[in-house]
């Protein structure tokens, strides 16, 4: 289901013609010659203040970018993995520069430790054709890090168990 | 899919132009036509191959807030704890892994402080603890697939 209108907040970046647009392309980009064109006829804009105010948000980054989602399952890969890692703190930001970097990972981030029941402080997603492609790719990031590699566990999830997606920033 | 698609696919995860004609635009670097790109995208789209066409926004940017939690749930208890943290509208994604820790969430908020609340709320509702993981620094948001 979507997020409701209210649920984006107004930050002195975002005025409400920001958010008009935001909720106007939350579902997508006309697919239409004049995409922009349309958005601003639907809004009330002109074209060009459309255009420039996406820019600005782009140049903000409150757009991360503008383009296509794959629906990666479909289009094969059905080995998806987190992989989390413990790796020493004050090397993370050289470490997960470089792992981010690897083709094969999606979604690099530090999140923090819950010890003793969670170690890891490094996530990054691993995908591949299946679970065996995942392992060696994980494997991989392994001999990467070599002795930075303190610890890691590669969890695939075994049930999607809710999935309404992101309306905002997914 | 046929290369088209793959190479349609492949460039858009790039990024798309803002101009005029945008679509004219990423079709003459294709060496396809505006019609056929349009077409194709639609196909991709209507096939679920591309699961979205359009800008990506940044949640945290905007003024909400984004966490990913986890729980540790005994297997007799799962289902009900399941139907407890979806019933929050603010679960964005829920699922079950193979690990001890074997309930992964992720929670959009309208407001940082109101992960907390849903959090504690959580928590009451089920008897379990649950461990916040927000992320502290981003490396790469890429979501590049080779088709």
């Amino acid at each position: 289901m979507s997020k409701p209108a209210e649920q984006i907040h107004s930050t002195d970046a975002l005025d409400a013609i920001d958010r008009k647009i935001i909720m106007a392309t939350q579902e997508g980009l006309p697919l239409t010659a004049r995409p922009y064109h349309m958005l601003a006829e639907q809004l009330g804009l002109a074209p060009v203040e459309l255009m420039r105010r996406l820019h600005s948000m782009q140049q903000k980054g409150i757009i991360r970018r503008i383009g296509a989602v794959p629906n990666h399952y479909a289009l094969g890969y059905r080995g998806n993995g987190m992989s989390v890692w413990n790796v020493p703190d004050e090397k993370i930001m050289e470490l997960g520069r470089r792992i981010g970097a690897l083709d094969y990972v999606s979604h690099c981030y530090q999140r923090p430790r819950h010890l003793p029941t969670w170690p890891y402080n490094l996530f990054a997603m691993v995908h591949g054709r299946d679970r065996e492609e995942v392992n060696d790719k994980v494997a991989a990031i392994a001999a990467l890090l070599a002795e930075d590699d303190r610890g890691h566990e590669v969890l695939f999830s075994t049930r999607i168990l809710k999935k309404t997606g992101l309306r905002i920033g997914s | 899919m046929n290369i088209l698609d793959r190479a349609i696919i492949n460039t858009l995860q790039d990024g798309f132009p803002i101009c005029e004609r945008p679509y004219a635009e990423v079709a003459k670097q294709l060496g396809t036509s505006e019609q056929t790109l349009l077409d194709r995208l639609q196909h991709l789209l209507d096939e679920g191959l591309l699961s979205r066409f359009g800008p990506m926004y940044h949640a945290e940017r905007m003024g909400g807030a984004l966490t990913l939690a986890a729980m540790r749930v005994p297997e007799w208890d799962f289902d009900v704890v399941s139907e407890l943290v979806n019933s929050h509208p603010e679960v964005a994604h829920n699922y079950e892994r193979d690990h001890a820790l074997n309930m992964w969430f992720v929670l959009a908020t309208e407001t940082p402080e109101r992960i907390d609340e849903v959090i504690a709320t959580i928590e009451a509702q089920t008897g379990y603890p649950v461990y916040n993981m927000p992320k502290q620094h981003e490396f790469y948001i890429g979501l590049r697939f080779k088709a």
